[in-house]
């Protein structure tokens, strides 16, 4: 296991590759992560050795597999500061996130009531909202940007009265990167009686959230934004609102007694897993979660802040390069959206792959925040324990060529 | 730093198209419009058409897209303009057919400038972009048959 930072690397076996020619430069850590040996080792191992159906068998295997399945349920409530039963298996952050808007939104909103989101959302903590609104005659309410790239605060704190039922937002935005302050806005909705849910997926793997500190009253992120496997994500809620909460899916597992007319559910947690949930990713989590934590939060920090400063930096000094979000600082997570003037972000991409560097181009699933940035595309490198300066100087390299070869 | 393997997919005459596309902008006189997207990177198109006496009269388009797609959606209003809908219906199945399985499609030297976006298989990343503008005509002439 790590030691040192500069050799992470060489945990994840997928990095040592050339491609096109070119070593590996992975930057788009925002929209999956890559895995290390431990983890990809833990799955291998389950279904090698531990492989069976959880919470059914009565033999050692079922029970065997049983144990390691609670066991990260466990682990995922201590690394996020909560209790073992307010953490639900889902498949990810849009699963969790629809689950909360449909199970628990749809039960507490009133027509006429509002829903407070931010116009930095991504698609899967907007679209929920905007469908439980249609559904149940609530308004949907935005809070809107700072020239800076921030949340409004004022515009927030104007929003919000008796009428708001619910607050939706991002803890860090996936295209501008800002952190948002998620417990000062989380203070301020419950002052009005609202309950607070919270987008973690671009959060979690890169400080530590703390559930108890925070206080909002749901969170959810992804099993493969933190190393883990995809497939698997999280949806944390306090023990009173999983309790009230209703299941989404129905099925096996999820019940204590099914007769022709009714059913009788299990309690929270178990309540929200019906069918045969991803065993062997829940583990694949568990060795994802142990290898941060054996890396160390402060080393991760460090090295992220780091190399997002040099990549903001040199991508600054490039005349023509645009750069979206809040200034180097605090408020800015690990990773750098940004444009070349009089290069679409789809040419600028296709150059950088060239050179072996992965970025995302697009509208990053973000669309009305790119319409409130005016642009159609943006390009993002983001970063994840395992970069280095080396990688962002070849970033840099690569944008410079792109602004030659295209003559800008 | 080598970008060799770039100017396969950028030619020149692809540059051309992009930085200075032909026929943009929209047609007072369309019969037909197609507004299309490529969800999966926020791509527009919006096209106008006129159809006339079996033949598409007049094209323009709009949109805003990378260099491959403006490109693509330039060298198709050149060839289509003025032709028989018949023979542009043609002309886009052998486009689609170069660009998703077979860049020596048979006919593919009858497409004008568009027939240099062959080139664009070697950058499969890519082709969704090269097919935006074809596919939109194709829905639009698909919609006036539809009307006839």
């Amino acid at each position: 296991m790590v030691k040192d930072i500069a050799t992470a690397r060489n945990d994840f076996p997928i990095l040592s590759q050339q491609i096109n020619g070119q070593p590996l430069t992975y930057l788009d850590n925002a929209a999956t992560t890559q895995k290390p040996r431990s983890v990809i080792d833990a799955l291998t191992h389950y279904y090698e050795f531990d492989n069976a159906n959880i919470h059914r068998g009565v033999y050692t295997l079922a029970e065997r597999a049983t144990e390691q399945y609670e066991q990260v349920r466990q682990q995922v409530a201590d690394f996020i500061h909560a209790d073992r039963d307010e953490i639900v298996f889902t498949r990810g952050t849009t699963t969790s996130l629809n689950w909360i808007a449909l199970g628990f939104g749809a039960q507490v909103l009133q027509p006429g009531d509002d829903i407070i989101i931010t116009v930095m959302e991504h698609h899967s903590n907007l679209v929920p909202w905007q469908q439980v609104a249609l559904q149940t005659g609530a308004n949907l309410r935005y809070v809107e940007l700072t020239a800076d790239g921030e949340l409004d605060l004022a515009q927030y704190r104007q929003l919000l009265s008796k009428k708001t039922k619910i607050v939706a937002f991002t803890h860090v935005s996936n295209v501008l990167g800002t952190i948002n302050p998620v417990q000062l806005m989380t203070q301020l909705a419950h002052e009005v009686g609202a309950y607070v849910v919270v987008d973690g997926a671009q959060a979690v793997g890169h400080f530590p959230v703390d559930m108890t500190s925070l206080d909002c009253d749901f969170y959810a992120f992804s099993g493969h934004k933190v190393y883990g496997p995809t497939g698997v994500g999280v949806l944390y809620g306090k023990r009173e609102w999983l309790k009230k909460m209703n299941p989404v899916e129905f099925g096996g597992e999820m019940i204590n007694l099914v007769q022709r007319e009714i059913t009788d559910f299990k309690a929270a947690p178990e309540k929200f897993e019906a069918g045969t949930m991803p065993i062997a990713q829940v583990i694949g989590l568990g060795a994802a979660l142990t290898y941060i934590q054996k890396i160390g939060w402060s080393t991760i920090e460090t090295q992220e802040r780091r190399v997002t400063a040099a990549a903001y930096q040199l991508l600054k000094e490039i005349p023509g390069v645009e750069i979206y979000g809040p200034e180097m600082g605090p408020h800015r997570s690990a990773l750098v959206t940004f444009n070349l003037k009089g290069v679409h972000p789809h040419d600028l991409a296709t150059v950088l792959d060239t050179q072996g560097v992965a970025v995302r181009a697009g509208h990053h699933c973000a669309q009305p925040l790119m319409q409130t940035l005016g642009v159609s595309a943006t390009t993002r490198a983001s970063f994840g324990l395992y970069n280095q300066l080396s990688d962002v100087k070849r970033l840099a390299a690569a944008v410079r060529a792109a602004k030659e070869f295209f003559q800008v | 730093m080598n970008l060799g393997h770039l100017s396969d997919l950028y030619r020149q005459l692809i540059l051309d198209h992009a930085q200075h596309p032909h026929h943009r902008g929209q047609l007072a006189t369309a019969n037909q419009t197609v507004n299309l997207n490529n969800p999966t990177c926020g791509d527009v198109i919006e096209l106008s058409v006129e159809l006339k006496n079996d033949r598409v009269a007049d094209i323009a388009f709009n949109g805003d897209g990378c260099s491959i797609s403006q490109a693509s959606a330039s060298m198709m209003t050149d060839l289509v303009k003025g032709q028989p809908i018949a023979q542009v219906r043609a002309e886009i199945a052998t486009f689609l057919e170069m660009l998703m399985n077979d860049p020596e499609v048979e006919g593919a030297d009858e497409l004008g400038d568009a027939a240099i976006l062959a080139t664009v298989v070697k950058f499969p990343a890519r082709i969704k972009c090269a097919t935006l503008a074809w596919k939109a005509l194709e829905q639009a002439l698909g919609e006036a048959q539809q009307h006839e």
